[in-house]
């Protein structure tokens, strides 16, 4: 069994703020932190101080997974020919009223 | 917050640009890239940490960056020391949440930094080796209490003037520390010019500290805006990345503008007989700037340049214990978890 070396630097972690009961966490930044605790201390401290959020969650960077800006037009240009997908594209008569 | 308008060429260019996931791209390819890059700058678009970038736009990014955050560092430094000596308890909490603030707004920025490849140990080893430089108008004294509000009203003021356009900086992480910092600043600004307003009502004595403080910082507060567009070579530069919106003369004369009415309301004059409102111009003249002055400060012979390198040293050399038994309690929690899973 393995056990990790004591961390040299502290590691990153991004921080997601819910500003208000019934909203989603929004990423606002990140901060070095020891471990998951003190990360929350430090977000905290760093990102709540005009009560700016009601709840946080704190992340390791490295676990995040993320799409690779190259991939881009892979990714998302499929979407843009389809604008059947959005309501604006099927007329329908006035008396109808709102759909 | 803080920031010199300009970022200038720091002791050693020892950051080598470029993170590890970047291949080094052919020189076709590299064209191509560099042509979308400035198609997306031309479209005001913004680039993100993992968008390809010129070697060049990163690393002065990463030291005009690193510079606002050690200026925001260091700029604890002249307002904690009045901390223990503010007139009342209300000063004293307020001058708290504005250090405080200072800290976080270090923290957003190394953090933006961060996202171009450049370690936070790697960026306090250059501020903490002198390397490094930050605003140098943290380089002269605060000698007494009329400087926390001169501070706040004109230090704050400048840095304002100068942020809110780096709110649309084409670096992301940069823009949106920036936007998270301005929402911070305008209480730094007015509680400063508040603080002076109650002593211009107070004694003969309380009126010429203020006017006293005006007439040390007015000068070194202009300078922070950088050199004159003539003498700033990579301004064009900055503007052409999106990264700088108004040249530094620009920016200084909207200061001098937003600040001479604030004066007056005040009761102070401000220390520069030339100061005078020009109508064709729709704007106001001011006499010289003493740039030898600045050079000097910048290049580490103000008067307070040594004193802050080495508080800042100490209190990162004292911190130490703090951060190893951080980390230890961390790698003992890990273990503990391990164990039990085992």
């Amino acid at each position: 069994m393995s056990t990790q070396p004591a961390l040299k630097d502290w590691p990153l972690w991004e921080v997601f703020v819910r500003s208000k009961q019934g909203l989603e966490h929004k990423h606002c930044g990140s901060l070095h932190a020891s471990d998951s605790a003190h990360a929350l201390q430090m977000a905290r401290d760093v990102y709540t101080r005009r009560q700016e959020g009601v709840s946080i969650w704190v992340v390791p960077s490295h676990l995040i997974a993320a799409s690779d800006p190259e991939d881009k037009a892979l990714m998302f240009d499929p979407a843009s020919d389809k604008i059947y997908r959005h309501p604006t594209f099927y007329e329908i008569p006035d008396e109808v009223g709102h759909m | 917050m803080y920031t010199q308008s300009f970022s200038v060429p720091d002791d050693t260019a020892g950051n080598t640009s470029g993170p590890k996931g970047v291949p080094a791209a052919a020189s076709a390819a590299e064209a191509e890239l560099q042509a979308a890059f400035d198609a997306r700058i031309d479209q005001d678009g913004r680039i993100e940490p993992r968008d390809w970038m010129p070697a060049a736009y990163r690393k002065t990014l990463v030291r005009q960056i690193s510079q606002h955050a050690h200026s925001e560092i260091v700029g604890m430094l002249p307002e904690g020391n009045w901390i223990s000596r503010a007139p009342s308890l209300k000063r004293k909490a307020i001058l708290i949440a504005k250090v405080q603030d200072e800290g976080g707004h270090g923290l957003y920025l190394y953090s933006a930094a961060e996202t171009l490849g450049t370690s936070r140990a790697e960026m306090l080893e250059g501020l903490h080796s002198g390397k490094a430089k930050y605003s140098s108008i943290f380089n002269y004294p605060t000698l007494n209490w009329a400087d926390m509000g001169v501070i706040g009203w004109l230090v704050d003021g400048a840095a304002i003037m100068n942020q809110i356009p780096l709110c649309r900086c084409s670096y992301g992480p940069y823009a949106r520390a920036m936007v998270r910092v301005c929402k911070e600043e305008s209480f730094h600004q007015r509680q400063g010019y508040e603080a002076l307003l109650v002593l211009m009502q107070g004694t003969q004595a309380q009126r010429e500290m203020v006017q006293d403080a005006v007439n040390r910082y007015w000068w070194k507060c202009l300078a922070m805006f950088g050199p004159p567009d003539a003498d700033s070579p990579n301004s064009q530069q900055g503007m052409r990345w999106g990264i700088k919106r108004f040249t530094n003369d620009d920016l200084r004369q909207k200061f001098i503008d937003a600040t001479v009415p604030q004066a007056r309301v005040l009761g102070v004059t401000l220390p520069d007989p030339e100061l005078k409102w020009n109508e064709e111009r729709g704007h106001y003249d001011h006499g010289p700037i003493d740039w030898d002055e600045f050079w000097q400060v910048v290049n580490g012979h103000g008067p307070m340049n040594k004193e802050r390198l080495a508080t800042r040293v100490k209190a990162h050399e004292q911190g130490a214990w703090v951060r190893e038994a951080a980390a230890a309690h961390a790698a003992k929690q890990q273990q503990r978890q391990l164990k039990e899973a085992a």
